[in-house]
């Protein structure tokens, strides 16, 4: 029953990391390729490493109060808090650096950026 | 004061996480324990002129319930509702970007900060700016409403829904 759930989830997870790169091949430009290449990889990351967590939990508890386990589903936990934290961080900078030097959105129907910029 | 204790309580937890298994003293051994303490204390004592502002209010229980109900909650609903939407953009390509101007009227930057971590984690919409003085966003929308261009100021329930209110809950 965990393998059965451990493997859902390993299967989702790499269901969007998949479309990730799929996604980065597909778009057209800068802002669309991040969409895909920061965003379906934190997806992603959350399915792949609940299933690390998942499994060593379980060796955790089998393995009684002190067993070496508790490592892996701990720093696991730890990695996917940090994801989440500098994923979209690194986005912004990223973004927001790309926007600066003048590189404009494809097919943009709007661009209040541009705009504000011209009113300044 | 409260400041430095904060800081070092959570380095101190943190190197608690990551050096689990070590010895007999709970999880720990001693050794792990004494260090932990140590580099707790310098971390906190070298990142004092950084972390500067009244952060220290957004540890009440109050607000990190709020943010925990807000993460498992909403949160995961939207990013996994949103999650969907984007792969099926990247199969079918139809996608309609642009770069939109929200107001949400935060008044912090815990808050905006918060706000617009949400908004790049929930896939369609990704913050590129943030105007300093008014905290409006910018937010590159992979495909717009054209509904939603008609007015300005923009209305933002459809780019991040009721994710300001939850920010003014939790930090603002």
């Amino acid at each position: 029953m965990l393998d059965i759930i451990t493997y859902v989830l390993i299967g989702i997870g790499l269901f969007f990391n998949l479309m990730a790169g799929v996604g980065l091949l597909r778009f057209p430009d800068f802002y669309t390729r991040l969409h895909a290449g920061t965003k379906c990889t934190t997806f992603g990351s959350i399915f792949l490493i609940g299933a690390v967590v998942l499994q060593s939990v379980a060796a955790w508890i089998d393995g009684g109060w002190g067993s070496p386990d508790s490592v892996l589903a701990l720093h696991a936990a730890i990695a996917l808090a940090a994801i989440l934290v500098t994923n979209p961080t690194g986005a912004h900078a990223i973004a927001r650096a790309g926007h600066r030097s003048g590189i404009k959105p494809v097919q943009a129907v709007v661009d209040d950026l541009e705009d504000a910029k011209f009113n300044d | 004061m409260t400041r430095f204790v904060a800081t070092t309580v959570a380095s101190f937890l943190l190197y608690l996480f990551l050096t689990t298994a070590s010895g007999a003293v709970g999880l720990w051994s001693l050794e792990e324990l004494a260090l932990g303490v140590l580099l707790a204390l310098i971390v906190a004592a070298l990142t004092r002129d950084v972390l500067k502002g009244d952060w220290v209010r957004l540890l009440s229980p109050r607000r990190c319930a709020l943010l925990v109900i807000y993460l498992v909650g909403p949160f995961f609903w939207a990013m996994a509702k949103a999650n969907l939407d984007v792969a099926y953009r990247v199969i079918t390509g139809r996608i309609k970007p642009g770069i939109v101007r929200i107001s949400p009227k935060l008044t912090n930057d815990a808050s905006i900060t918060l706000l617009a971590n949400s908004i790049t984690l929930t896939p369609g919409t990704l913050s590129v700016e943030v105007e300093e003085k008014t905290n409006d966003l910018y937010v590159h929308w992979i495909n717009v409403d054209e509904s939603v261009l008609a007015q300005t100021p923009r209305d933002y329930t459809l780019i991040c829904g009721g994710f300001p209110e939850w920010a003014r809950r939790i930090a603002g």
